[in-house]
């Protein structure tokens, strides 16, 4: 890449026989040869450095393309998700209709490899990325969630990555003056080298703001704007997110590549905060035709797509591109990906309007290149046209994979590996024992001392926040019409069955954002799983892809969009599959929202749904035996669906005063988290005929904990028996301990200790 | 947990200001990197007066009888905090104005801004921990006789949102024992009821201080942010209102 002569079209042209490190690039040699077919000749290294990192897997979703297409053709046809779906899959972010004129766009999207090199940069460009794609939508950034995977809680490293990573994400997050409302931390060993960083985000905007990314309108004009372009994130695309990565992740491993430090970018959330203030006002003055951000791959991916989704051609001048470091070559400043820039495409009359708007917020911008009527993207260096391509071969017809898959021979002995083998607590002290040791694990203790870094008031507009079940967001103060998002996903049950796990993952999300009181409508997802190259990642990824789809029919909550992340694997070591899926929810008035506390002495506790002895992938089984075998707990989106809407009606009628959903850790995780947050006791009965220990530490899905005024109780029950929704009243709150009747008690004080010292002692 | 209420006055627009014929107008700065500005003018209009928005290149003031800085991060503060926000057009003009007796309350990123414009002495430094916190935060109120604090009573404890990475609040030994001699120390940080007196300082700010005030008292700046606890709905009180009513009842009075 560091050829002295200038590599234009007409050199290439003039010396077919020139080789290219195409293979340094990430790309395989059948990639490379049909690049060659496509142009008709070899490719300039500029024009190779573009197809390297749009097509990489990252980019172009090669490997999981001919799954990902079930998301569309699966879709809810009707429904209130299916009505209210305005812009779909394939977009920087999906918009949902919300009602009352205003639209949600929403995304998750990983950074996960760029967070185990450096994980404070790694986390922060994470945020800033997912949130650029939500101002490209033409919203304004409402909110954060952050889910995150790490390796053993007790493992050195993690004490690296994971402090660095909060840092991050709060320090980009926090200075952008974004709430960050939620999110998941799991510890599992499986993620020992390969973290999981997933940032999600949430943008609103009135129905006629949104935009698309294109490049329509010859004579248009090309603006690049934001922060000026360096030399970091070089081929972080092509090569971050590939095979290579495992050889160089610790610097020059006998592979002759350099460090891959450098190829981390580095984030200025100051900058970031500008480049929202200044595109929203852009927007809102009617002065952007088309617009994109800056992410992976950069410069190369945004003029490719914006040109490849208008109608004409480009023409880019690169030595207009302003940069931080002026001995970039220009294949380096195609690659670039440094942060916190944006293209837009402008027309020429409004040209000095919307530069006068970047002025005014300080975002140095710079006219590019124009709109063509051509249909070619061309780019020129010091006067000599050093890229000539059909802007659609770069960026939508890369490759498509149908990479063999096959389920692992290992699957059918973890199945029958069922915990219900494994020894169990025998009476009320070993419960008690058990039921402190749960709460007290690292993946099942208060995780504050983590969102406690996190600003959950800027803005103004927090309704709920973590610890609650979902994040909640006022979009009108006069109305009080609000959103709710939750992200969920078990990567053990995944593990078990790929299949179903990816349904429990839509259905604790879906449960969760019901359980406060929002309707659930529309899904985003972040697919982070092995080697698409090993026939048993690609299978999980297959399975999981399979299940979410169905499940999303089945519910009604169309996939609006999300990411894919591949390649989470260090040598036969991949990681749990790990389906990640976010669910938005719509509220139309916050100030009727549930809260999880148990706020009031003297409430009625009802556990709605049915309790079966499904402990496979449990948080007990992994806490008291770490094990992990069997099967997942069932999953009835039908009851789901049934559960959510006793849970909505409670909420909007005013009959529950609390509502927490049974997760992971089932009864007594929500009992404690219930109890903790209100700092009220309760007093719990077994019911009779029932295995304290199944009762208490099940995970059968569709269950949920609602406290019910005494005023409220004939009412609410009398709807869930007209439901067929089982409902049984199991305690009422009380006092300052849980006590759980003939068992145990546990003083709220002991509790809180418990569950709230185990995240300092590990990382304080 | 929730704090004492601090005040009566309620969510709908119809504070003192109001009724007294006149809305009181209290600009809100805003600064590159400016964030909690928004929140600021939504905690003015609850509280019944006519929030202004101030842009930092602009000198003028607009006519606005008082201005809250904002929290944020103006400038991004890498450099110190607050360090370039003084330098700001508006803040030469906003610096006349309180010498001759204008309110103005920093907070956060705001009273940074007012310690590095030495409207305030002393600074604000890493917090003794290290990392951001983001907590509600219990306060006791020291002095109320300030332009932002006359609604509450002396010795009143209120709950506010806290949220900052440099908010250990420093001064030389001679100056701290002289903003306690003159009473000048507006909040301190206390532990609320079940907590621990040793959790009660978030940052590792000198003698607990959490907010002070000038000689004349009409300059206040304080690290927690009264503007997130206006409204039972996102705040965990409503014990910041007093703040903004405190200034518009005396500006109409």
């Amino acid at each position: 890449m560091t050829s002295q002569s200038l590599d234009t079209v007409e050199h290439a042209e003039r010396t077919p026989g020139t080789e290219l490190p195409w293979a340094e690039l990430g790309l395989k040699e059948d990639e490379y040869a049909r690049i060659r077919e496509i142009l008709g000749r070899r490719p300039t290294g500029a024009e190779l450095a573009m197809y390297s990192v749009m097509w990489s897997e990252h980019c172009s979703y090669k490997s999981s393309k001919v799954h990902l297409r079930q998301f569309g053709e699966k879709a809810p046809t009707e429904g209130p998700g299916a009505e209210a779906m305005l812009v779909g899959i394939g977009e920087q972010a999906g918009v949902v209709d919300v009602g009352q004129g205003y639209a949600v766009t929403f995304k998750v999207e990983s950074h996960n490899h760029p967070s185990y090199v450096e994980p404070y940069q790694g986390a922060a460009t994470g945020i800033g990325g997912i949130v650029r794609d939500i101002i490209a939508m033409g919203a304004r950034p409402v909110a954060v969630m952050d889910p995150l995977r790490f390796g053993a809680a007790d493992h050195p490293d993690t004490r690296r990555v994971l402090p660095g990573v909060v840092a991050g994400i709060g320090g980009y997050g926090n200075c952008l003056g974004l709430p960050n409302i939620g999110g998941e931390v799991v510890f599992d060993a499986c993620y020992q080298g390969n973290p999981l960083v997933n940032a999600l985000c949430v943008g609103v905007m009135k129905h006629e703001d949104i935009h698309l990314a294109k490049a329509a309108g010859t004579g248009n004009k090309v603006v690049l704007y934001g922060a000026r372009t360096g030399g970091d994130g070089i081929g972080g695309a092509s090569i971050l997110a590939s095979e290579t990565f495992d050889a160089a992740a610790d610097g020059d491993s006998g592979t002759g590549r350099p460090s891959k430090r450098p190829a981390v970018q580095v984030g200025d959330p100051f900058q970031e905060k500008l480049l929202i203030e200044c595109t929203l006002e852009a927007f809102h003055a009617g002065l952007v035709v088309g617009i994109q951000d800056l992410g992976a791959a950069g410069l190369s991916c945004a003029t490719s797509e914006l040109a490849s989704n208008g109608s004409g051609g480009m023409r880019v001048e690169l030595d207009d591109v302003p940069l931080r470091d002026s001995s970039l070559s220009p294949e380096e400043i195609l690659m670039s990906e440094s942060q916190e820039r944006m293209c837009a495409v402008v027309e020429p009359g409004n040209v000095e309007r919307f530069l006068e708007i970047c002025e005014k917020w300080e975002v140095t911008a710079t006219v590019v290149g124009e709109v063509t009527d051509g249909d070619r993207l061309e780019i020129f260096w010091h006067g000599e046209k050093i890229v000539d391509v059909d802007p659609r071969t770069v960026a939508h017809e890369g490759p498509v994979y149908e990479r063999p898959y096959a389920r692992p021979d290992w699957q059918d002995a973890l199945q029958a590996d069922d915990p219900g083998r494994l020894p169990r607590p025998a009476d009320g002290k070993e419960l008690r024992a058990a039921a402190l040791a749960l709460l007290s694990s690292p993946n099942q203790a208060g995780k504050s001392w983590i969102t406690d870094q996190y600003d959950r008031y800027v803005l103004g507009e927090t309704v709920l926040a973590q610890p609650e079940d979902s994040g909640m967001i006022r979009i009108d103060e006069e109305s009080g019409l609000g959103v709710a998002v939750a992200t969920d996903g078990n990567g053990r049950y995944a593990k078990l069955d790929p299949y179903e796990g990816a349904r429990l993952a839509l259905a604790e999300a879906y449960r969760n954002v019901a359980a406060t009181g929002a309707r659930p409508l529309a899904v985003t997802d972040c697919l982070n799983f092995g080697s698409p190259e090993d026939p048993a990642a690609m299978w999980q990824f297959a399975e999981s892809c399979r299940g979410l789809a169905d499940g999303c029919r089945e519910l009604g909550t169309p996939v609006t969009g999300g990411n894919v992340s591949l390649y989470n694997q260090t040598g036969e070591a991949a990681i749990h599959p790990t389906p990640v899926v976010g669910v938005l929810g719509v509220i139309d008035d916050v100030t009727r929202r549930t809260p999880m506390a148990f706020a009031d002495e003297g409430h009625l506790i009802y556990l709605l749904g049915e309790t079966a002895e499904e402990l496979g992938g449990s948080a007990w089984s992994q806490v008291a035996h770490d094990h992990l075998g069997g099967r997942p707990p069932r999953v009835d989106l039908e009851r789901e669906r049934l559960l959510g809407e006793i849970l909505i009606a409670a909420s909007r009628d005013g009959m529950a005063d609390a509502a927490h959903d049974l997760s992971d850790g089932g009864l007594i995780q929500a009992l404690a988290e219930s109890c903790l947050k209100g700092g009220k006791g309760a007093r719990i009965v077994v019911p009779d005929g029932t295995d304290p220990f199944v009762f208490l530490f099940s995970e059968s899905q569709g269950r949920a904990l609602v406290a019910i005024p005494r005023s409220e109780e004939v009412r609410f029950t009398d709807m869930c028996a007209a439901r067929g929704m089982p409902a049984e009243r199991i305690g009422v709150v009380d006092g300052e301990e849980l006590d759980i009747q003939g068992q145990f008690t546990l003083p709220l004080t002991e509790l809180r200790e418990a569950h709230e010292r185990t995240l300092p002692e590990l990382f304080g | 947990m929730t704090g004492t209420t601090g005040t009566a006055a309620t969510s709908a627009p119809t504070g003192p200001a109001r009724t007294a014929g006149r809305l009181g107008r209290i600009g809100v700065v805003t600064f590159p990197g400016s964030l909690d500005d928004r929140d600021a003018r939504r905690a003015i209009r609850i509280a019944g007066g006519e929030p202004v928005a101030l842009w930092h290149r602009d000198k003028d003031l607009h006519q606005v009888d008082a201005v809250v800085l904002p929290g944020g991060f103006s400038y991004g503060d890498y450099l110190r905090c607050g360090a370039i926000a003084r330098f700001s057009p508006v803040m030469q003009t906003i610096v006349e104005q309180a010498k001759q007796g204008m309110p103005v309350l920093g907070i956060c990123n705001g009273f940074q801004v007012l310690c590095e414009s030495h409207l305030l002495p002393g600074a604000l430094t890493r917090n003794d921990h290290l990392r951001f916190i983001c907590r509600d935060q219990r306060l006791r109120v020291e002095n109320n006789r300030t332009a932002w604090t006359t609604d509450y009573t002396e010795g009143q404890e209120i709950t506010v949102p806290l949220k900052n990475g440099e908010g250990g609040y420093v001064a030389d030994e001679r100056t701290l024992d002289a903003l306690e001699a003159e009473g000048r120390v507006v909040f301190r940080y206390t532990a609320g009821p079940g907590t621990p007196e040793e959790q009660a300082n978030p940052n590792g700010s000198r003698r607990d201080i959490a907010g002070i005030t000038n000689e004349a008292g009409n300059v206040v700046g304080l690290m927690p942010h009264p503007e997130h606890a206006v409204e039972s709905l996102t705040g965990p009180t409503t014990d910041g209102l007093g703040f903004f009513t405190s200034a518009l009842a005396r500006l109409v009075a």
